[in-house]
């Protein structure tokens, strides 16, 4: 019996020597960016889902797991969260997450390309929503640059670009973490995309940037999370702070008596997170030793 | 004259219809289009190994170019203004040395200012031509060396009424121009002819409001360095002459020195950035203007750096400023620029062309992003937030004014002695020393070294610059002519 049916695949690339093919059933956008190439297609195991360059930035299927681990992991460690800044997140997710929070006056996004807003806009109205909040401002600019006038201005800074090699390069930098030193206050919080550990050739990556961050910050660690979609479906986060503790500043009674519905999160999973296997717990270690 | 077609690419094309033939190689290269060394194949690409060639009927030779190299070169002449170019294999140098060589031999007199490259006093130690530096003006805050005045040169000029030619800067590293047009006319009314150094110039060809290019300046011969902003593979190179030079002997004396193994790969691909620079230079160097000056205004707005452009031009000594060329100040903050440079690329991952005591250089190119030049700026601004300094106790980089005692061949093979370095003052040295980049000599043979010298190389090596020239590879003794 010959299968006749359409059979359009997507391939995500997760290292040169292996992919992950997604079956499309249609493309709903394509456009080449001045930054990067931009698609969103449907499919049926992961529904839509939008890519870069290539590479899928994140599905409806699990797109929840990181929006919530990147906002509610420093949200219920930091006792006043006043301000914010979401460096990439163009899609509104994370600032959909933020909105959560009451006690939050401003949340400022800065997504350089305009293009990826207005698709996200456009085709993930759930995740766009995020944008619509009255205290959330755009602004279509390169992070580095709008971070360099920045002075111990923000409680928390969220960086949720993803791609170390791509247009986003200058946000896995040492002079990005050091630049949010510097715009972030006293006892601020800087969480960021921290790469998967897995491949040989992410790696190398993955440890420069707990080299950089943990030199540049008192306080380094890395939490996890399972997302099928970003490189082995294992994904970990940094977690930079100059005040507190992502453990022993975390106040579980407090956020839960918040009542924010969530499907990833938990105070309990909070703990979890940070408790990592051996090999990466041991490269981690190695490049705070150096 | 007919204009020529500057779509074509005579020697790319040559080389894509010599592919199709699928000649079979019983000549050289030995690899034999990569087949004979499979790892080299792995690492530069199927395409790459292939273009591999010699020099055969369908594709010319660079020695004596009778059909798509002579055309090639005369679709550069014409693109760049020129009456004749040559395309180089060995680099700039070997354009540079093919100019001194053509208008001076030994004992002949050659004007010109002390801040050139290595390479033109290296061909005044093979001819024996006798250098005449023009003292130039020098901006002590910035410690660098200004161009060639007007004034200085005519003093030189009369001087020595012998000198057989000028050669100019155009423009120097830091992107600094003298009045060519001026010296042009200068020189030509004593009967000298002028040489551009053209290292840092290629775009000059090319872009808008940019320094005077040497061709249009009248000058007689210019060493473009493609590789540089032209966008060529690296050891490419053109040589550009006007109709007063007898181009038929400057192709002499090039092959004096040239390899007869000219790489198809280099060929090609001075073909093809040419074709590219006729076609889309005058877009692509606005481009880098506009990075340039958006770079330049972010980072003097980070405070402590200075980062310099046309407000430098001053009529004689900066007569005009190439505002492609993004040089940075750096000993406000209380870091030698060599010291920032080592932190750029040490601590951020960032290789910038090069850095001298009080400044740096990036160099900005066709190939730059903006997202790029954000870095840049980002890692300065941490650095200053870092690294920043006291700047009193650094030291300002001087003009040292060289004393030349005998020509530079005369020293370099003359009867020498190896004496330690701190012993040597008073004495002549008979070999180089220099940081590099840029490759500047703070000693050429020929030249009396003193205590001002001796504590400037010291200085310069404990910041970390990469001090080259000398026969002892530690740079602990120095080579004098014995007494």
């Amino acid at each position: 019996m010959v299968d006749t049916s359409m059979q359009l695949w997507f391939s995500d690339y997760h290292t040169s020597n292996v992919k992950v093919a997604v079956k499309v059933d249609r493309q709903l956008f394509g456009q080449q960016t001045d930054f990067q190439r931009i698609d969103v297609f449907d499919s049926q195991e992961f529904g839509r889902f939008i890519s870069s360059d290539g590479s899928i930035v994140f599905s409806e299927k699990d797109e929840f797991t990181y929006d919530e681990m990147i906002v509610h992991v420093p949200m219920a460690v930091h006792p006043h969260v006043e301000k914010v800044l979401v460096i990439g997140g163009g899609d509104g997710g994370v600032a959909r997450e933020l909105s959560h929070y009451e006690e939050i006056k401003e949340i400022d996004v800065v997504e350089p390309d305009p293009v990826f807003v207005e698709a996200c806009r456009e085709y993930f109205p759930d995740n766009a929503r995020g944008l619509e909040d009255p205290r959330v401002k755009v602004f279509n600019r390169d992070g580095l640059r709008f971070l360099r006038t920045k002075q111990s201005e923000y409680d928390l800074i969220i960086n949720d670009a993803i791609d170390p090699l791509g247009h986003t390069a200058g946000l896995f930098t040492k002079e990005f973490y050091g630049n949010c030193y510097k715009a972030l206050k006293e006892d601020g919080i800087l969480v960021y995309q921290h790469g998967s550990p897995f491949y040989d050739e992410d790696e190398e990556t993955c440890r420069a940037m707990h080299r950089k961050a943990s030199h540049s910050f008192p306080i380094s660690r890395v939490f996890q999370a399972h997302i099928p979609t970003c490189s082995s479906g294992y994904w970990l986060f940094g977690f930079a702070s100059k005040k507190y503790h992502p453990m022993k500043d975390l106040d579980a009674d407090r956020w839960n008596a918040r009542g924010i519905k969530t499907w990833y999160y938990t105070t309990n999973l909070h703990k979890g997170a940070f408790m990592l296997p051996k090999y990466v717990e041991d490269m981690l270690e190695e490049e705070e030793s150096c | 004259m007919e204009k020529m077609n500057q779509n074509k690419a005579p020697i790319h094309e040559a080389l894509e219809r010599f592919r199709k033939m699928r000649v079979v190689p019983f000549d050289v290269p030995g690899h034999k289009r990569g087949r004979g060394n499979p790892e080299l194949k792995a690492l530069l690409g199927e395409q790459c190994v292939n273009l591999d060639v010699n020099s055969m009927k369908p594709l010319d030779n660079l020695c004596h170019p009778v059909s798509v190299i002579k055309e090639a070169e005369a679709l550069a002449a014409e693109a760049f203004g020129a009456d004749h170019a040559f395309f180089m294999v060995g680099g700039t140098t070997s354009a540079v040395q093919a100019m001194v060589w053509s208008t001076t031999k030994a004992g002949d007199k050659i004007i010109l200012p002390r801040n050139v490259h290595k390479s033109v006093i290296n061909a005044l130690v093979l001819n024996g031509a006798i250098p005449i530096y023009v003292n130039p003006e020098v901006d002590h805050k910035l410690g660098i060396s200004l161009g060639m005045t007007l004034e200085e040169v005519k003093s030189a000029i009369e001087d020595n009424p012998d000198a057989k030619c000028v050669l100019v800067n155009n423009p120097t590293y830091y992107g600094i121009a003298s009045d060519l047009k001026g010296i042009v006319d200068l020189a030509h009314s004593y009967g000298m002819k002028v040489l551009a150094d053209e290292a840092h110039g290629t775009h000059l060809y090319f872009g808008e409001n940019l320094p005077v290019n040497a061709m249009a300046a009248g000058a007689d011969m210019a060493s473009v360095s493609m590789h540089k902003s032209g966008g060529s593979l690296t050891q490419s190179s053109m040589l550009l002459t006007n109709k007063t030079v007898n181009w038929e002997y400057v192709s002499q004396i090039i092959n004096l020195t040239q390899t007869t193994s000219a790489s198809y790969l280099l060929l090609s691909s001075l073909d093809i950035s040419r074709r590219n620079l006729a076609l889309r230079g005058k877009d692509s160097f606005n481009k880098v203007i506009d990075m340039a000056e958006y770079a330049r205004a972010e980072i003097n707005a980070i405070g402590g750096y200075y980062a310099y452009g046309r407000e430098m031009t001053n009529g004689s000594s900066v007569y005009d400023f190439d505002v492609t060329k993004l040089s940075i100040y750096t000993r406000d903050i209380g870091l030698a620029g060599i010291e920032v440079y080592d932190l750029l690329r040490d601590e951020y991952d960032i290789q910038i062309e090069f850095g001298d005591l009080s400044n740096i250089l990036a160099y900005i190119s066709i190939g730059d992003r903006i997202q790029d030049i954000e870095r840049l700026v980002g890692a300065l601004a941490d650095i200053k937030r870092l690294y920043a300094k006291d700047p009193k106790e650094l030291m300002s980089a001087e003009y040292i004014a060289p004393r030349v005692c005998i020509s530079p061949q005369g020293a370099f093979y003359g009867a020498k002695e190896s004496v330690p370095m701190k012993e040597t003052v008073g004495r002549i040295c008979t070999e180089f020393v220099m940081c590099y980049p840029p490759g500047i000599p703070i000693l050429a043979p020929g030249e009396i070294i003193t205590d001002e010298i001796i504590d400037y190389i010291l200085y310069a090596r404990e910041k970390g610059c990469s001090m080259q020239g000398t026969e002892d590879p530690e740079m602990n003794r120095l080579n004098v002519l014995k007494l």
